[in-house]
């Protein structure tokens, strides 16, 4: 039985019939295109298919697309506003937080929910931030860096105020 | 992974889940979080042909003081507890363990009420409510119920919920003063479940013990309270070799697991381990 769900997807609304047991994840990327947001492990524990759903970081391997009925979600694709770079965006370009980049969209939407919580994060908060995102490449160094450089830019404009 | 067919309904409140619950049956099994049941779902352990979901009602969804105790919606998130002023108040073994669960992501989805439900024998909630003294409440179309939580886990992912039953909410009772908690777990590293997990609730009075109580989860099928150590450390100084004395009964009379992350053997001394951990860091 087919099931109406109705969410908001990076700004925009979209409404779809899904079956009930589509996940999040395959919603997103094959029924919406969307496919920035990657399948890695499918059991939850990687964090490559991390997005926002209503301000948070989920794991959308581990939801299904209905669960999110009503819900505002947020991927990869829709962090860049008018065209500019978010900071976490041009950080990870900055600093070299990629090199193959499969496990780079659920690390800049986990960050996304660090830095909402934690604006100034030491390094350890950082690395402990990203528990839930593995990446085999980089061996972490330049993703903390990468996380560090945004955060000091999104705070830079809020510090000079205060100052 | 994709998991089995099923029909999907959202109750809108608890008790449109209970009449959802009624109306289908075995068949139905309830949604929370969903961060045990999809996974069971997608391995096909588990393939319920309707699920009734919960997570958005709002009235399962809250952490509060109620006179003399604290009360957690079944609905409340693992992040809800881990940064609930609260229940840091109340005891601070709760946001320290609720903060041991998973990680980021999985504390934004996964509930108390569903990780209790779940009954997982790693599970770090059982242990801790067990020390905490809380009690589990129910709601089936007889009415309500509540079970303390040291009856409440009965098996291998088995519970004292009846057929049609949903479990609404925690209450804690406010530990008198002097009462200090910890929480600490050996954790399966990519699972980050609790090989063995210890919680230990401490009331001190005068230099000694007047109150203790432990909750071991991941040692055997079910959590429970370990009773040989609260009868080993009542009306004693809480001193090192105390505890160390006290911690040497752990699980004698637990059916200990054993599987490829640790031997039996290993589990038990681990147990031991870990409640001194929980019972010093609760004390000195």
């Amino acid at each position: 039985m087919p099931t109406k769900i109705t969410m908001t997807v990076n700004g925009q609304s979209v409404t779809k019939d899904v079956d009930a047991r589509t996940l999040l994840v395959h919603f997103l990327r094959d029924n919406l295109q969307l496919t920035g947001t990657h399948v890695g492990c499918d059991t939850s524990n990687c964090g490559a298919c991390t997005i926002l759903v209503d301000g948070h970081a989920v794991k959308s391997c581990t939801m299904l697309a209905v669960q999110a009925d009503g819900s505002e979600v947020t991927t990869i694709e829709g962090l860049s506003q008018n065209g500019e770079m978010h900071p976490l965006q041009e950080g990870f370009r900055e600093e070299h937080g990629l090199q193959c980049g499969f496990c780079t969209p659920g690390m800049i939407m986990a960050a996304v929910d660090l830095l909402d919580r934690n604006p100034d994060p030491s390094e350890q908060e950082i690395r402990e931030g990203l528990e839930g995102n593995f990446c085999r490449c980089t061996g972490y160094h330049n993703i903390v860096r990468s996380i560090q450089y945004a955060a000091k830019k999104i705070n830079e404009p809020k510090k000079a105020v205060a100052s | 992974m994709v998991t089995n067919k099923f029909d999907y309904i959202r109750a809108e409140s608890v008790d449109d889940a209970i009449t959802l619950m009624v109306k289908h049956g075995m068949d139905a099994k309830l949604l929370a979080g969903g961060h045990s049941l999809i996974p069971a779902m997608k391995l096909r352990l588990n393939a319920p042909g309707i699920l009734i979901d919960i997570r958005k009602i709002q009235e399962l969804r809250y952490i509060k003081k109620d006179g003399n105790k604290l009360v957690i919606g079944a609905g409340a998130t693992h992040h809800d507890v881990a940064t609930s002023e609260l229940a840091h108040q109340t005891y601070s073994m709760l946001p320290e363990a609720a903060d041991l669960i998973g990680d980021q992501q999985v504390r934004n989805m996964g509930t108390i009420g569903g990780s209790l439900a779940h009954a997982d024998p790693a599970a770090d909630w059982p242990g801790v409510m067990i020390a905490a003294g809380a009690s589990v409440h129910l709601k089936g179309p007889d009415g309500e119920r509540s079970v303390p939580a040291e009856d409440f886990f009965t098996g291998f992912y088995m519970t004292d919920l009846q057929e049609n039953e949903l479990l609404t909410a925690i209450s804690i009772p406010l530990p008198p003063e002097g009462t200090r908690s910890s929480y600490q777990k050996f954790m399966q590293p990519a699972s980050r479940f609790a090989i063995v997990g210890a919680a230990a609730a401490v009331t001190v009075k005068g230099g000694k013990i007047e109150r203790v109580k432990v909750g071991i989860n991941g040692l055997a099928d079910a959590a429970f309270a370990a009773g040989n150590i609260e009868k080993a450390l009542v009306g004693k100084e809480p001193t090192e070799a105390n505890i160390d004395a006290a911690v040497e009964s752990t699980g004698a009379d637990a059916m200990v697991m054993a599987d490829h992350f640790a031997s039996e053997e290993y589990r038990l001394h681990l147990a031991k381990v870990y409640a001194k951990r929980a019972l010093m860091a609760a004390t000195q």
